[in-house]
């Protein structure tokens, strides 16, 4: 059987926004993905600590709230910890991120932003031929 | 692979997430996986909770956990949801209702989709469930998918059933229906902020006291999974249950039959692939399609008559060969 794509579609920090997270979790379990919901309100410790659990390909955080910029390098941080210093999952960030904070993000380790409009097919395509190459290295 | 097991026993979190994924998706090495890890000392508690879909389940096992770790017991959780039949994906959302215990290093969890297994866990579970055990947790919690019928698997794994239930007259009518009481040890109303709870807490209570007397009655508590309420009679109620089976030497029937339902589920498997190979390679197989299409056969009597012929015979059997 072919190894399933997991991901982790995260809600950190003080964000209500879930709209734009359940389109995407709906996405990637259409394209046959198996897709953990971390829930609201979560922190960036929480988040980490499910992604080893859940061993997941991918951590794909949707935060609309603005702080982007301190959680979004936190769950980086914390990943890395539970991983023994390396960062062995793709990180993709979606909502609401101007444009000129996107460098900084993969800069901190994010393989890739999403914004408002985006089509799911571009979201899933992208995840699945970017976890293809980080399984195949 | 025996290094693997060695970092489970360690605790290693990421290992036996790593573990747990191998041996779901059958990949190379998870036998041998598997094999090693049954050979490892285990001792784990199994606690099933299973009930319809909503009735809180997720929220008690917060909520148990919670309790569980309050008794200074280490806990895991293998939490199963559904996998879309259509496109095999699935939204795993147990997690969502985990709050307490989050970051806690004595707790694990772990969401399984149920990857078109019937019967309300996975087809891996007894295997993930020796896993978890060599990791070493004093508790695992097992939520089905709450398909509220079917979900019986669990009574095979667990030495603890919790049957959930929610207030409501049409819920204990199901529930009476579908043959669900005959499976819990304990029973749980939740949702008992809401009207009606005294009065399917009695139902329940006249629907047990029709059953067989003499060994376990299992008890109906009443909780609010969400704010907490009887959380601590649940805990306690899960405790009485595991003494009784100790002292009555139940716990061991359990075992066995865990072992048994393992057994069995390998044997199905190993079973069908070789007659369905031998009976396919020797065309026998389109022969009987062929039959039942021109309605001159029965597919029973197609299965025995297979299973007669080749369930002996390996696939390169001479009697095979002869026949191709
Ligand atoms: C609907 C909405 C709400 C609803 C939310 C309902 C819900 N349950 O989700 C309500 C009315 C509750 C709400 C409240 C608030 N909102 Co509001 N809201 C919006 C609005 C109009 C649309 C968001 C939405 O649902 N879009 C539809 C979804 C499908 O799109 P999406 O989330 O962008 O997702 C897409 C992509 O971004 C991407 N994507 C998203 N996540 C991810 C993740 C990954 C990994 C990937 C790959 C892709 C991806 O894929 C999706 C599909 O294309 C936006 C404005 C806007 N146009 O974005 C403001 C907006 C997000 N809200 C805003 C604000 C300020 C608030 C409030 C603080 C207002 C207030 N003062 O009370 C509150 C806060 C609520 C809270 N608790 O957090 C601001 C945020 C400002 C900022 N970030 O700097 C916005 C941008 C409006 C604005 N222009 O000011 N809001
Ligand atoms: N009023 C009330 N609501 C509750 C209680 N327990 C849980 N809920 C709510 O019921 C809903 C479902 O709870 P879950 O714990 O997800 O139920 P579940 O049985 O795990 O659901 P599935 O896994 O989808 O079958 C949530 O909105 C909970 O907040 C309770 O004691 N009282
Ligand atoms: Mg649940």
């Amino acid at each position: 059987m072919e190894r399933k794509i997991r991901v982790l579609v995260g809600k950190p920090g003080l964000d209500g926004h879930d709209r734009g997270a359940m389109v995407v979790a709906r996405a990637y379990r259409d394209a046959g993905m198996e897709v953990i919901y971390s829930g609201l309100h979560r922190t960036p410790e929480e988040l980490a600590r499910m992604a080893v659990e859940e061993d997941v390909d991918v951590v794909a955080l949707s935060i609309l709230s603005g702080a982007h910029m301190t959680l979004v390098p936190k769950v980086i941080e914390h990943l890395k910890k539970e991983k023994g210093g390396v960062l062995d999952v793709l990180v993709l960030v979606g909502g609401v991120i101007p444009r000129e904070d996107i460098p900084a993000l993969k800069a901190a380790g994010v393989a890739e932003v999403f914004g408002p409009g985006t089509s799911t097919e571009e979201i899933v395509e992208y995840t699945r031929t970017h976890v293809r190459e980080k399984r195949a290295s | 692979m025996e290094e693997l097991i060695q970092m489970i026993r360690r605790g290693d979190r990421a290992a036996l997430a790593r573990a747990i994924s191998l041996v779901e998706d059958g990949a190379p090495g998870s036998r041998e996986l598997v094999r090693a890890a049954y050979r490892t000392p285990r001792n784990s508690r199994v606690i099933g909770i299973t009930g319809a879909p909503g009735v809180g389940k997720s929220s008690l096992v917060d909520g148990i956990v919670d309790q569980l770790r309050s008794a200074g017991r280490s806990v895991a959780v293998i939490a199963v949801d559904p996998s879309s039949p259509f496109t095999g994906g699935a939204i795993l959302g147990d997690r969502v209702r985990m709050k307490r215990r989050t970051t806690d290093p004595q707790v694990f969890f772990r969401s399984l989709a149920s990857r078109g297994h019937l019967g309300g866990l996975t087809r891996a579970t007894g295997d993930v469930l020796t896993l978890v055990g060599v990791a070493g947790f004093d508790d695992v919690l097992v939520e089905t998918v709450g398909a509220g019928q079917s979900e019986v698997d669990v009574m095979k794994y667990a030495s603890t059933v919790l049957v959930v239930l929610t207030p409501g007259l049409g819920d204990s009518v199901q529930t009476l229906k579908a043959g669900i009481l005959e499976i819990g040890d304990v029973f749980v109303v939740n949702k008992a902020d809401l009207p009606g709870a005294d009065r399917t807490g009695a139902e329940l209570e006249m629907m047990l006291d029709m059953r067989p007397q003499g060994g376990w009655r299992p008890p109906v508590i009443k909780t609010v999974a969400t704010s907490g309420v009887g959380l601590d009679e649940l805990a306690r109620a899960i405790d009485a249950h595991y003494e009784y089976l100790k002292s009555s030497g139940n716990l061991k029937t359990r075992v066995r039959n865990r072992f048994l339902a393992s057994i069995e589920d390998y044997l199905k498997r190993e079973m069908v692939d070789k007659v369905l190979k031998a009976a396919s390679t020797s065309g026998e197989l389109e022969r009987c399609l062929a039959a039942l299409e021109a309605g001159e056969d029965d597919p029973a009597s197609v299965a025995s008559r297979l299973a007669a012929r080749y369930l002996t015979a390996g696939p390169c059997s001479p009697l095979v060969r002869s026949e191709g």
